[in-house]
């Protein structure tokens, strides 16, 4: 991994200002690296980091467990991106185990999740079945633990 | 009451430490940004703080050995001996203490009769000079050089000798300059240490910590192990700072001299901590290695900062710490500087006077926090370096 996106992966800061200062190179440079990681399709874009319970208290995710019929020469893959394009879909991941896909869905109330699932996931020629869970609270999200790690005020704040 | 009727003499004339006094300033301004922390920004890894939570959990809460658990003391040979060198005995030659500071303490008093000198590298940790005056010893601090990045300097030991020295102190890597010790000086100092007949008290917390070249240890050359007591603990390295654990590896006559006290003014370390420590042992290094790579990204970052804005500073090769000569660049000394800084741009360092004489001119920068409070403290630090200069610059010619 490069430098530059090893730094952007530990600040979290996308600014090419900010991001030339920590690596001491031209702001240019850091510009041109960073298109070019566009342009190979590496780096697919930036996304704010939310805290689920305190920013869409009306939408409601669900992680579905699905089965397909897998296709000659081309496996699971056309289901599995005809699946991934509906836009309630937030991922779509082959599984090895008891089911195939696992897919995250969002809406917003539980009703329109359940209506995705048995008009549009359930009815798709090649599904066999699924087995839908309601997220109730989540904990941690990409990696970073939602609100139950306090800061430590003891702190001195200089210290030998 | 008058103080001077009943402290101690010994104890009231101990100088305050130069930190002490700034912690008093910095803790009035929560807004500040502080780079005068001497711990790891990390908190302990969870697999580390789970093994205590399950210790407890299993009500582990009992004393343990006065030397520390004999699980931790075997895995603590065995980590030494991997990473270090020297085979310590876990029965007779390891002593688990409540972090280095204790360990410092303990040896000092084992070793020191009233009068007998110290000879100790400076700039250096705060509590080295007041440790020995406690203990009742002479300390003789010997100067290491911005020039040769405040590496160890086996000739200034060799000219500072007098008769009356027994204890030669080491912290290699040092807090607070980043210095290391290469093979070549610490054969030659280990010769002379054979020569003049001395004890080696070497402190190398920050052993994992080192960014050039490979750390070595001092009681890993020919006939050393036999006079060095080995510190080590898990602070630093494994970020466990509030554990407050660490460790004297030494010969068993050396230990048992430091258990006589240790046993009776200690007792024995937390066995949460020692639990704790034991977990870190064993599966901590994974840890360790994350946090080392991005203290030495932060390390880049923060020297050639300070270098773009006009200090005179070198690379350290170790710690988690810049110190940067600000004098010449500024027209300030250190204290003002740091005075100046924290008031006006709202940024702490710490004065490099508060770690010995020998850090005038220079103050102390801890990279161990975030890209993103570096990046601000550094952009406010250019800004008021920009105006001393032009103060300074100033003041000259209205003159």
């Amino acid at each position: 991994m490069s430098d530059l996106l090893s730094t952007i992966l530990e600040t979290a800061d996308p600014r090419p200002e900010v991001l030339s200062k920590i690596l001491g190179r031209s702001r240019e440079e850091v510009e041109a690296e960073i298109q070019d990681l566009r342009d190979q399709g590496t780096l697919l874009g930036w996304m704010p980091l939310l805290d689920p319970a305190k920013s869409e208290s009306d939408q409601v995710r669900a992680v579905i467990e699905v089965r397909i019929t897998p296709e000659r020469e081309g496996g699971f893959d056309r289901l599995a991106n005809r699946i991934s394009k509906f836009e309630e879909v937030e991922a779509c991941h082959l599984m090895s185990g008891g089911y195939d896909l696992l897919v995250i869905v969002r809406g917003k109330n539980l009703h329109a999740v359940a209506s995705f699932v048995s008009e549009r996931l359930a009815t798709i020629e090649g599904v066999l079945s699924t087995a839908t869970h309601f997220l109730l609270r989540s904990y941690k999200e990409h990696g970073r633990l939602l609100g139950n790690e306090s800061e430590n005020t003891e702190k001195p704040a200089v210290s030998a | 009451m008058n103080p001077s009727d009943y402290v101690a003499e010994h104890v009231l004339g101990l100088p305050r430490s130069g930190i002490r006094d700034f912690f008093a300033i910095v803790s009035e301004m929560p807004q500040a940004i502080s780079l005068g922390i001497g711990e790891p920004d990390f908190v302990t890894p969870w697999k580390i703080r789970e093994s205590a939570i399950f210790a407890l959990e299993r009500g582990k809460t009992s004393y343990t050995d006065n030397r520390g658990l004999f699980s931790l003391r075997k895995e603590i040979s065995s980590y030494v001996e991997r990473h270090f060198g020297p085979t310590y005995d876990p029965r007779s030659e390891i002593l688990v203490t409540v972090g280095v500071s204790e360990a410092i303490d303990v040896a000092l008093r084992a070793l020191l009769n009233p009068g007998d000198k110290v000879l100790y590298h400076e700039p250096c940790y705060v509590s080295y000079a007041p440790s020995i005056s406690l203990a009742f010893g002479e300390a003789i601090a010997v100067g290491t050089n911005p020039d040769d990045f405040f590496a160890l300097d086996p000739d200034a030991f060799v000219q500072a000798w007098e008769p009356g020295c027994k204890v030669l102190m080491l912290n290699f890597p040092t807090n607070p300059t980043g210095g290391t010790a290469d093979r070549a000086k610490l054969e030659k100092l280990a010769k002379f240490a054979v020569e003049r007949d001395l004890i080696v008290i070497s402190d190398e917390i920050y052993a994992e910590l080192t960014y050039e070249g490979e750390h070595l240890s001092i009681a890993s050359f020919p006939g050393m192990q036999e006079r060095t007591i080995f510190l080590h603990g898990f602070s630093k390295a494994f970020a466990m700072t509030g554990f407050r654990v660490g460790f004297a590896c030494g010969p068993d006559w050396l230990i048992d001299a430091m258990m006589k006290i240790h046993q009776y003014c200690m007792m024995c370390a937390p066995i949460l901590s020692q639990e704790a420590a034991l977990e870190a042992l064993r599966n901590g290094s994974d840890d360790v290695a994350r946090m080392r790579d991005q203290y030495a990204k932060r390390r880049d970052f923060i020297v050639r900062r300070f270098n773009e804005m006009g200090f005179d500073c070198h690379l350290p090769r170790g710690s988690f710490y810049a110190f940067p000569s600000v004098s010449s660049c500024t027209g300030l000394d250190e204290v003002e500087f740091c005075h100046r800084l924290l008031r006006e741009a709202e940024v702490a360092v710490v004065p490099g006077t508060a770690f010995g004489a020998h850090g005038k001119g220079h103050v102390r920068a801890s990279f161990s926090t975030s890209f993103e409070r570096l990046v601000e403290a550094t952009d406010r630090m250019e800004r008021f370096v920009d105006q001393a200069r032009i103060e300074d610059r100033a003041i000259p010619a209205a003159g």
